[in-house]
């Protein structure tokens, strides 16, 4: 039965042909606010097909088995998070106190084999893209997890279940949240790391980032935990601050696919609506705005637990 | 004024469901005003055979081919396509005014030697 | 020869070039970063050399005016205005007023498609693709203008010798209003974009200093220099075609950096529309083109007009005969490069593809012969192509520890 789980749903396959629908939908509002036509559904799945058939170029002076192993470890580290945060009901495939500590720290993962992945390439554009995306991470990774642990201090709880428990009885809470949701939405832009944020891929600076040595059946892989790690995140915002579930598993199903819509939506408007910012513009915003904010958020919860009885 | 990210959000979203301003081509057709330089035409009948049009060209591209028989004079406009560059001082500088220049563009091949080509009257 | 230069710890040197996604055209800038930070910068031409200037000299006066056409795909007007003002003055030949008027016409439609297509390669440049689609959504009104008046988008064969080839119809003339009426609203919005977006003036405010002082030192030209405080424009200041009746006004800007150069061509485009309105109310009657004879009377002319990039400045040297004896070219791309360098230093590596961009590089234009002086013998060379990729091959063996000459080429 595990094996079910981990291969078809909600693991490998449901999460793979999700990511790649999600793909050609964020690609395609992308290209419909630029007035143009934009890819067809096939296309996410067509590129995949056209990478994995490439010739596979390993660099001259690298650690091969590193070099081949780095994307399979960033795709199933992605894929590994799905099973702690709650989707079609209130509770999780599997879930024990601190699993949102787990999941955030599974997908902190992905970020530091792109910047392995970098180093390891023995290449000068891919050594910059590696530094920068360091210097992101130590930017927009405090916001994020604060704000994300603002709703676990008003549920008391640790676990993503039973804050998904919590929310499904007090309702009226979700709104409290709405600062931490808008810190969270933007941080979660800079580590999928796209426009605004996406100064470590940024392609007409240093070619390619990380990924400039990787081609073939690799670069395929990273693309993939790419897109899984889009999906894999929408789910997590959805979970903490829309937890809205009903008793029918497949009506929650539904609702759940709508939610990671909406949030897919705000983060491909963001992505049309901005230029790239620099390095250091990204370091003094997100410690400037971003971690304030959370604190403030942090605080607050903190504040009406002690007021209310809960 | 106040500066603030996003200033280009009203006229995005207000494009979501506005006429794409691209379009599929090859699937569909791709039209071109009638003032285009494209490929030429050759009136035969009216040909003297002055080579005014080979003197000028900057490419070397055309070449004017005698083929009637016995001081007959026939004349076939040989075109590399390969070589013209559309400039249409051909067409300018004949004084019978037999070369001229229509709209037709779509003349790329895979073949290279389907490029050396036999202008004719259309 | 190159001195060796003792690496420094710390440093890195990244080069942009000779292949980059941030150049449109192939050049070497060879970049010392220390962190994020350009150290030093040195920048080398030569990628593009297609022998323009020998192939003139071997076709007739006619001929060489679509070579000349060819030299740049975006300012080809202007390069084939020079050539034809030149060889009329050397003729003697007065061209009609109705034949100027149009090539102002066309000059001023070929100013608004190079800055639009440039407004939207620095916005891509800078990551931000929804305002590179939406400028050249707009540049496709005005090329399929140029498509229709002259024949073609890029490479408008408009200009023969002695005038030009076709007259306007007045539907031409009505597109021309529309287009007007459309530019203007498009550029409100698009100032109202440069001043208000936080991320772009992040991005291009304070990059790319060039003082009015190092303008003027190096030379530069067109935007660049105007975007520095020094009031230069070759329609103002040596008018050509017919800018003496359609007067051009000086758009000049203080900012001396990348955000005043986006501000000056924005605000260049506004004129531009203003002069085409005008143009389009007061084009005289006559004829297109009077005939000019095949063989040009000996002399030497220096010509020179204001092409979107700056001031593209001609020498022709003809000898009685049907082909011309020497054409030299020095295009503006030509005049601005040298400040590349002192601009790149300073600023940070995310700052560099806009900065090489901001000066409106075409390096097609720029690519010429030269000859060599030997400062210590005075003795005078020109390399032939054997001796040049000799020459080539010894200077990467030396510098740089690679042998080219045992490279196979499939």
């Amino acid at each position: 039965m595990s094996i079910f789980y981990l291969l078809v749903f909600p693991g490998f396959l449901f999460l793979s042909a999700l990511g790649l629908f999600m793909e050609y939908f964020d690609r395609k509002v992308y290209a419909r606010m630029q007035n143009r036509v934009g890819p067809p559904w096939y296309q996410p799945l067509a590129d995949i097909i056209k990478l994995v058939s490439k010739e596979t170029i390993i660099p001259y002076d690298t650690n091969k088995k590193m070099f081949a192993a780095l994307p399979v470890i960033a795709l199933a580290a992605a894929t590994t998070a799905i099973f702690y945060i709650p989707i079609w009901s209130s509770h999780a495939l599997f879930s024990f106190t601190g699993d949102i500590i787990v999941v955030l720290y599974l997908l902190t993962i992905p970020t530091l084999t792109f910047f392995l992945a970098g180093w390891n390439s023995n290449s000068l554009f891919a050594g910059i893209g590696a530094v920068r995306n360091l210097t992101q991470l130590f930017s927009y990774e405090v916001p994020l997890y604060m704000g994300l642990l603002a709703p676990a201090f008003l549920a008391s709880s640790w676990s993503l279940s039973e804050i998904s428990q919590f929310y499904t009885t007090h309702p009226l809470l979700i709104l409290l949240n709405i600062p931490a949701f808008i810190v969270c939405i933007i941080a979660v832009q800079g580590k999928l790391e796209r426009v605004p944020f996406d100064i470590p891929d940024a392609e007409t600076e240093i070619v390619a980032g990380s990924f400039t040595e990787y081609s073939g059946r690799y670069f395929a892989i990273f693309r993939m935990a790419l897109d899984t790690e889009l999906v894999v995140a929408a789910t997590l915002l959805a979970a903490v601050f829309i937890p809205v579930f009903v008793a029918n598993p497949f009506i929650s199903f539904l609702i759940y696919l709508a939610k990671v819509f909406v949030i897919i939506f705000i983060l491909a408007i963001f992505r049309s609506v901005m230029a790239r910012i620099r390095m250091e513009q990204m370091v003094k915003f997100c410690w400037r705005y971003l971690a304030p904010l959370a604190l403030a958020q942090i605080i607050i919860n903190i504040l009406i637990k002690g007021v209310l009885p809960l | 004024m106040r500066r603030y990210p996003g200033k280009i959000i009203k006229e995005a979203m207000g494009n979501l469901n506005s006429k794409a301003a691209t379009n599929l081509y090859p699937a569909a057709p791709s039209i071109v005003t009638k003032g285009y330089r494209g490929k030429l035409n050759y009136n035969s009948k009216a040909c003297t055979g002055c080579k005014l049009c080979v003197r000028d060209c900057p490419a070397k591209a055309i070449e004017i081919v005698n083929v009637g028989a016995d001081g007959e004079k026939i004349f076939e406009c040989h075109l590399d396509l390969g070589h013209c560059i559309f400039c249409g001082q051909c067409a300018d500088v004949c004084p019978k005014k037999c070369l001229k220049v229509t709209n037709e563009f779509e003349l790329a091949t895979t073949d290279k030697s389907t490029l050396n080509i036999n202008l004719k009257e259309v | 020869m190159m001195q060796k230069e003792v690496p420094i710890m710390g440093r890195v040197v990244v080069p942009i070039g000779t292949q980059h996604p941030a150049l449109k055209e192939p050049a070497s800038f060879i970049l010392t970063l220390e962190g994020e930070k350009v150290v030093s910068a040195k920048a080398k031409l030569g990628y593009n050399h297609r022998g323009i200037e020998k192939a003139c000299e071997n076709r007739s006066y006619i001929q060489s005016l679509y070579i000349v056409e060819r030299v740049c795909g975006i300012c080809s007007h202007a390069h084939s205005t020079v050539y034809c003002e030149a060889v009329e003055e050397l003729a003697g030949i007065e061209i009609p007023k109705r034949a100027k008027y149009l090539r102002t016409v066309v000059c001023e439609l070929e100013r608004l498609h190079s800055h639009l297509l440039w407004l939207g390669v620095a916005a891509h440049e800078i990551g931000f693709d929804t305002f590179f689609m939406y400028v050249w959504r707009d540049r496709e009104k005005v090329m399929d203008i140029l498509e229709n008046f002259c024949g073609n988008r890029v490479n408008y064969g408009i200009n023969t010798l002695g005038g030009v080839r076709r007259d306007l119809t007045p539907e031409i003339i009505e597109d021309i209003k529309n287009l007007c009426k459309l530019m203007d609203e498009r550029l409100k919005i698009y100032t109202d974009l440069a001043m208000g977006d936080a991320t772009l003036a992040g991005r291009l405010a304070k990059v790319g200093r060039l003082s009015k002082e190092t303008a003027i030192q190096y030379g530069a030209v067109g935007p660049v220099a105007r975007a520095s405080g020094v009031a230069i424009d070759v329609r103002v200041n040596d008018p050509f075609a017919a800018y003496d009746e359609v007067k051009a006004n000086i758009v000049v800007d203080d900012n001396c950096d990348v955000f005043g150069r986006v501000l000056v061509r924005v605000l260049e485009m506004v004129d531009s529309v203003r002069m085409l309105r005008f143009m389009m109310d007061n084009i005289p009657d006559g004829t297109i083109s009077v005939k000019v004879p095949r063989k040009i009377p000996a002399g030497e002319v220096a010509h020179r007009v204001e092409a979107p990039r700056g001031e593209d400045a001609y020498f022709l040297a003809s000898n009685g005969t049907e082909k011309p004896e020497r054409i030299r070219m020095r295009a503006p791309t030509e005049a601005n490069w040298h400040a590349i360098a002192h601009m790149l230093e300073g600023d940070y590596l995310a700052d560099s593809p806009i900065i090489i961009a901001a000066i409106d590089p075409c390096y097609s234009c720029t690519d010429r012969a030269i000859q060599i002086n030997d400062l210590n013998t005075g003795k005078q060379d020109i390399l032939n192509w054997q001796q040049l990729k000799q020459y080539s091959i010894n200077w990467h063996r030396e510098n740089n520890g690679i042998d080219f000459a045992k490279l196979k080429i499939k």
